[in-house]
C-alpha cells in the first residue's frame, strides 16, 4: 500500500526562541505546556518568561459540534448493542439505517453551523461547515458503496441520489428562475434545464421546458420531441419485476432513438435542445462543456454513467471514476485530498479511504465512527485488512481520548472505551483517575462509573483523595465517610482520633448523624468502632436509657474497645450515672468499674510525670470517682439484697 | 495544535521545570531564581499564581507533585545539593479570600554532596516514596513511613551508579508481576563506551535494589528518561533522550526457577530511534496513555511522536518558537490569531481537505 507521507504540522510559539535556545514542555490532560528555557543548565538567565498552553483539538470546544458528539454517541452505543447472533447479511437494513442516522446528525449540525456562520461571519464556522459537508459526502458514498453495496442497476440510482443531495444548489437556482417575473427569459433558464437533465431529474426538466414550449408555437414540435425523449428515458426499478437485461434492452432502444434524432438534425433549430440531446446520448465533449454546471468530477462521473453505462457494476466503477477525474481536472491542477478519498472509495479501497480521511480531516470523530460501522458490517475483513479490529479500536481509542480532555464530554468517552476490548479498560483506568474532582458531586459521578466496572483501585484512590482533601479542610464527617468508602482502616482510625480529640476539647461531637448511622462500617477500624459506640452511649444517655448506657460504657473498657488514654474520660462520664437517685450500675458492674480505675491509676503511677502537671485536678477527679463508686456499691448491695429477699 | 493561552510566569530567571498536578488543575514552576510557584486553574480556565516562595539557595532544577492521595505535596531538587518536600496547608481564611495558599517545608534531604539533578515520587502503590539522583552518581530512595507526618523521611536505599546521574524514572507498573523498578540516566561525558542507562530492580528477598540491566548501546550522555504507562502489558517501554530519541522495549525473560533471587533479566529491543532533532535531545515525556511521546532538543523544537496501530512511529507535530517578542498587548491576541490562522481556510467542499492537516497519522 502506498505510504502517504505527511509532513508534521509546525505550531509556532509566539515569543519563544528569542532569548533561549530550548523549549521545555509538560504534558497535561488536554494540553501541552511549553516554555522557553535552557536545558543545558548554564548560560545567561532571563527574567519573566512565558508559559504557553498548547491545545491539541479545538473542535472539542465548539458548542455546536458538542451536539454531534452527544448524538452520535447514542447511535454508537445502539450499534454496539446489535446482537451478534443474526448473520450480518440480514442486518444490512439495520446498518444502513444507522449510517443514515449518523448522516442526519451531521446534516443537522451542519445546518446549525451554517446559520451561525452566516450570522457571525467567523471564518472558523464556515470552515467547520465545509469540513462537515465533506464528511457527509464521503460518508454517504461509503454508505452506497460499502454498507448498502447496491448491485448493478440500483447502484446508479443510489449514486444519483448521492449527487443530487450534494449538489443542492440546483434547486435554489430553479426556484429563482421559476419565481422570477419571466422565467423563460431568465439568464439561468437553460442552466436549470440542463442541471436537471444532468442529474437525471427528467420530470422536473420537462416542467421547466414546458414553460418555453407553450410560448413558442412555431417550434412546438421540437419541444414536443424533446419532451417525449425525456419522458421515455427508462429508469431501472429495483422493486419491479423487470430484469436488468430487460431494462438494458429498453434503455438501448431509447438511446438509439435519441441518436436518430441527432442524426436527422431534429434539433438543428434549437442549440439548447440539441446540446441536451447530445448529453442524452452520452456525448463526452458535450458533457464536458457543462463543467460549470457539473461543478465536480464526480458529478461528471455520475452523469456519464447515467447516459452511457446505466447498468454499471460496482467493480467497474473505478475505471470510470479515474477517467472522469482525468477528463475533468486540468493537467496542471492536482487532485485535492477530497478527490483522492472519493477516488479511493470508488476503487473500493477502504483502508485508503480511512487512512486519507485520518490525515486530511481535523478530527477523529469521522474515521472512528465510520470505521466502527464498517467493522460491524464485517467489511474490514472482507477487504483483507487483517488488522481490522485493531484499526477500529485504534481510532475509537483516539477519539475517546480526545473527548476525555473535555470537562464534560469525558462522560461520553466512557462508553467508547467500554467497547474497545483490547485496551479500552486500561485507557479508561488511566484517564478516569485524572478527571478533576472539583466537587463531591463530581467525585460521586466518577466513582459510580468506576464501581460499575469493578475498577477497585480507582474507587479506592478517588475515595482516598477525597478523604485526604476533606481532612485538610477540617471537614471530619466528610473525611470519615470517604475513608469508609475507601475501606482505608488506617485513615479511618486517624479521623476517629481527631473526632475524639475534638470532643475532648469542645465537649460535643460534630457529624453525629453520620457517626450514629455507621452500621457495620463501624468495624473498619477499632478506633472507629469505639467512636461509634461512644457516641451511642451519649445517645442512650441523652434518651435517659441509663441502664443500657451504663452497660455500654462499661463494656467499652472491659472489652478493651476504648483506648486506655480515653478511660479517664469514660470514668468521668460514669459519674452522673453513679450519682442518679436510682441504682444503675449493679454490684458486679461497680466492681468492674473500680477495677478499671485501679488499673488506670496503677498505670499512671508507673509514669508519674504524666500526672505531674494538673496534679490537683486529677486528684480531685480520682477522689470524686472513688467516692461515687463506693456510694454506688453500697446502694447496689442494699438494692440487690432487697430484691432477692 | 494551536496556542490557546500564554501565561506570564513572572520568574526572575530561567524556568527549569513546569509540572502539572495529577488532575491537571494546578501546576508548579521552578526557576534559577531559586523559587517555586504554584498556579491554580480557575473554573473559567484562567491560571492564577497562588503561591511563590524561595525554596533553595541555588537553581531549582525540578519540581514534582506527589499523588493527591497523599495530599497536596511537592518535591523540589536544586543545585544547592538538597531536595525538599513541601506541603500545602489550608491557611487563614483571609489568605483564601486573597486566593493565596500556604506551603511549608516538611523536610530537607541533605544526603547528596553535589547538585541534586532529579527528583521523582514513586508510583503510589509503593507508598509515599521519593527518589533523587545527583551529580555524584548516587540514587537515593526515601520513604515517609507515616503519610500523616511528612517531616519524617528515612533514607531507605542508596544506589551507587558510578556515573554522574542526570535523570531518573520509576516504572509505573502496579502489576504484582513487576517488582519496583527505577531507570537512571547519566550525562557523564568523561566516561565513554559505557552504557549510560541503568535499570535497578527491587529484590523482595534481599530488600535491596540491584542492577537488572545496563543499556550498553546507549553510550552518549543521557539527559532524560521516561517509562511509558504500562497498559497492562508484560513488557516495559522506556524513552531516552540522548544524542537522539530512542524507545526501548524491555521484555522480562522467564526466570530459570521460581526460587531464583537474582534480578529479572530483560531482552532489550530498540523499538524506534529518531534523529530529527539533529542534535542533543534534552527531554522526553509520555502523555497519559502513552499514545504520544514528546521530545525537546538543541534544534529548539518540541517534537511529538506517535505510533499507529501497526506500531510504526512517526513525527506528527512540531512546536517551534517563532522568535518574535511577546509584548504585553499581544499576549491575549496571540491565542486568537493562532486559532484563526489555522481555521481560516476557504469554505468550499473541496477545500475541506486543504484545511488544517491534522497532527495524526495513519501510515499503512
Amino acid at each position: 500500500m502506498e505510504e502517504l507521507d505527511v509532513e508534521p504540522t509546525i505550531t509556532r510559539i509566539p515569543g519563544a526562541g528569542l532569548n533561549q535556545k530550548h523549549l521545555g514542555f509538560e504534558w497535561g490532560p488536554g494540553d501541552l505546556l511549553v516554555y522557553e528555557t535552557n536545558l543545558k543548565l548554564q548560560g545567561p538567565g532571563s527574567g519573566c518568561p512565558f508559559i504557553h498552553v498548547v491545545r491539541r483539538d479545538e473542535d472539542i470546544y465548539s458548542p455546536i459540534l458538542r451536539k454531534l458528539f452527544n448524538e452520535s454517541h447514542h447511535i454508537f452505543v445502539g450499534l454496539q448493542n446489535i446482537k451478534d447472533d443474526v448473520p450480518s447479511k440480514n442486518k444490512k437494513p439495520q446498518f444502513v439505517s444507522i449510517s443514515k442516522n449518523y448522516r442526519s446528525v451531521i446534516r443537522a449540525c451542519m445546518e446549525e453551523l451554517q446559520q451561525v456562520a452566516v450570522s457571525s461571519k467567523v471564518p472558523q464556522y464556515s470552515n467547520q461547515v465545509s469540513i462537515l459537508l465533506a464528511i457527509e459526502l464521503i460518508w454517504n458514498l461509503c454508505e452506497v458503496l460499502f454498507i448498502d453495496a447496491a448491485p448493478a442497476g440500483s447502484l446508479l440510482l443510489h449514486l444519483l441520489d448521492w449527487v443530487r443531495l450534494h449538489k443542492a444548489d440546483v434547486d435554489e437556482k430553479a426556484r429563482n428562475v421559476l419565481q422570477s417575473e419571466s422565467p423563460t427569459r431568465h439568464h439561468a433558464y437553460w442552466d436549470v434545464v440542463m442541471s436537471f437533465v444532468l442529474q437525471g431529474r427528467m420530470d422536473e426538466a420537462r416542467q421547466v421546458l414546458q414553460k418555453r414550449a407553450s410560448l413558442q408555437a412555431e417550434s412546438r414540435a421540437t419541444y414536443q420531441l424533446m419532451d417525449n425523449l425525456l419522458h421515455k428515458m427508462p429508469v431501472f426499478n429495483p422493486s419491479g419485476t423487470q430484469t436488468l437485461t430487460e431494462f438494458d434492452v429498453k434503455w438501448r432502444h431509447w438511446h438509439e432513438e435519441c441518436d436518430r434524432c441527432l442524426q436527422d438534425n431534429s434539433f438543428a433549430s434549437n442549440n439548447h435542445l440539441e446540446t441536451i440531446c447530445k448529453v442524452l446520448v452520452g456525448d463526452e465533449d458535450s458533457l464536458l462543456e457543462q463543467k460549470e454546471l457539473l461543478g465536480t468530477w464526480y458529478h461528471l462521473l455520475i452523469s456519464r454513467l447515467l447516459f452511457s453505462h446505466p447498468t454499471v457494476k460496482p467493480a467497474e466503477l473505478h475505471y470510470y471514476a479515474q477517467s472522469s477525474m482525468d477528463m475533468f481536472l486540468d493537467s496542471h491542477s492536482a487532485p485535492e485530498p477530497l478527490d483522492s478519498i472519493l477516488l479511493a472509495a470508488f476503487e473500493f479501497d477502504l483502508h485508503q479511504v480511512i487512512k486519507d480521511c485520518s490525515i486530511a480531516l481535523n478530527n477523529w470523530w469521522f474515521v472512528a465512527h465510520l470505521t466502527d460501522l464498517l467493522d460491524h458490517c464485517k467489511l474490514l475483513q472482507s477487504h483483507n485488512l487483517h488488522f481490522g479490529s485493531n484499526l477500529r479500536e485504534f481510532l475509537v481509542l483516539e477519539y475517546a481520548s480526545g473527548l476525555f480532555s473535555h470537562h464534560s464530554l469525558w462522560q461520553l468517552a466512557v462508553d467508547y472505551f467500554d467497547h474497545c476490548p483490547e485496551f479500552g479498560r486500561v485507557y479508561l483506568e488511566l484517564q478516569i483517575e485524572r478527571v478533576p474532582l472539583e466537587t463531591e458531586r463530581k467525585a460521586l459521578k466518577v466513582l459510580r462509573i468506576c464501581e460499575k466496572r469493578q475498577m477497585n483501585e480507582q474507587v479506592r484512590s478517588i475515595c482516598k483523595i477525597m478523604a485526604k482533601r476533606a481532612l485538610s479542610n477540617n471537614r471530619l464527617g466528610s473525611a470519615l465517610s470517604w475513608s469508609i468508602r475507601a475501606k482505608d482502616a488506617a485513615f479511618a482510625t486517624l479521623i476517629s482520633e481527631r473526632f475524639l480529640q475534638d470532643y475532648c476539647t469542645r465537649g460535643s461531637f460534630s457529624d453525629l448523624d453520620l457517626i450514629n448511622n455507621l452500621g457495620p462500617a463501624m468495624l473498619l477500624s477499632d478506633r472507629l468502632t469505639f467512636l461509634g459506640k461512644y457516641c451511642e452511649f451519649h445517645r442512650l444517655y441523652g434518651e435517659n436509657k441509663f441502664t443500657e448506657a451504663a452497660k455500654l460504657l462499661l463494656s467499652l473498657m472491659t472489652a478493651k474497645i476504648a483506648p486506655r488514654s480515653f478511660w479517664m474520660t469514660l470514668l468521668i462520664d460514669a459519674l452522673p450515672l453513679l450519682e442518679q437517685k436510682e441504682v444503675i450500675f449493679s454490684v458486679d458492674q461497680t466492681h468492674e468499674l473500680m477495677f478499671c480505675l485501679e488499673e488506670l491509676t496503677s498505670d499512671n503511677e508507673l509514669k508519674p510525670e504524666g500526672l505531674a502537671q494538673d496534679d490537683d485536678v486529677e486528684c480531685t477527679k480520682l477522689e470524686l470517682l472513688r467516692l461515687a463508686l463506693a456510694r454506688n456499691l453500697a446502694m447496689a448491695i442494699v438494692k440487690e439484697g432487697t430484691v432477692e429477699a | 495544535m494551536f496556542v490557546a493561552k500564554t501565561i506570564a510566569a513572572d520568574h526572575k530567571d530561567l524556568i527549569h521545570d513546569v509540572s502539572y498536578d495529577f488532575h491537571g488543575r494546578r501546576m508548579a514552576t521552578c526557576s534559577s531564581d531559586q523559587s517555586v510557584k504554584v498556579w491554580d486553574k480557575s473554573d473559567s480556565g484562567e491560571w492564577h499564581c497562588t503561591a511563590s516562595w524561595k525554596t533553595h539557595s541555588g537553581s531549582v532544577w525540578r519540581v514534582t507533585w506527589a499523588h493527591p492521595e497523599f495530599g497536596q505535596v511537592l518535591a523540589s531538587c536544586s543545585f544547592d545539593r538538597t531536595a525538599a518536600v513541601w506541603e500545602e496547608i489550608v491557611g487563614e481564611s483571609n489568605d483564601k479570600q486573597r486566593g493565596l495558599s500556604h506551603w511549608i517545608k516538611r523536610t530537607t534531604l541533605v544526603d547528596s554532596r553535589t547538585s541534586v539533578t532529579d527528583v521523582k515520587f514513586a508510583p503510589k502503590h509503593m507508598g509515599l516514596v521519593l527518589a533523587t539522583c545527583s551529580a555524584d552518581g548516587v540514587v537515593r530512595i526515601y520513604e515517609a513511613p507515616d503519610v500523616m507526618n511528612l517531616s519524617q523521611w528515612s533514607l531507605q536505599h542508596e544506589i551507587s551508579c558510578k556515573l554522574s546521574c542526570s535523570c531518573i524514572s520509576w516504572n509505573p507498573s502496579s502489576s504484582r508481576a513487576h517488582s519496583p523498578m527505577i531507570a537512571v540516566g547519566s550525562d557523564d561525558s568523561n566516561v565513554t563506551y559505557t552504557g549510560k542507562v541503568q535499570i535497578y530492580e527491587y529484590n523482595e528477598n534481599t530488600r535491596k535494589y540491584a542492577k537488572a540491566e545496563t543499556l550498553m548501546t546507549v553510550t552518549d550522555p543521557v539527559h532524560d528518561i521516561a517509562f511509558a504507562p504500562n497498559l497492562g502489558r508484560s513488557f516495559h517501554v522506556l524513552a531516552i533522550a540522548t544524542k537522539d530519541v530512542r524507545i526501548f522495549k524491555l521484555v522480562p525473560l522467564r526466570r530459570e526457577s521460581s526460587t531464583s533471587s537474582g534480578p529479572t533479566k530483560f531482552e532489550v529491543q530498540l523499538m524506534a530511534q529518531f534523529d530529527s532533532h539533529n542534535s542533543q535531545v534534552w527531554r522526553v515525556s509520555w502523555n497519559i496513555t502513552s499514545t504520544l511521546l514528546a521530545s525537546s532538543g538543541d534544534d529548539g523544537c518540541v517534537r511529538l511522536w506517535k505510533a499507529n496501530y501497526m506500531d510504526n512511529w512517526k513525527c506528527t507535530g512540531i512546536l517551534r518558537g517563532d522568535g518574535s517578542p511577546v509584548n504585553g498587548s499581544s499576549i491575549s491576541s496571540a491565542a486568537l490569531n493562532a486559532a484563526a490562522a489555522s481555521g481560516a481556510q476557504n469554505s468550499t467542499v473541496g477545500a475541506a481537505s486543504a484545511g488544517r492537516k491534522k497532527t495524526q497519522l495513519m501510515p499503512g
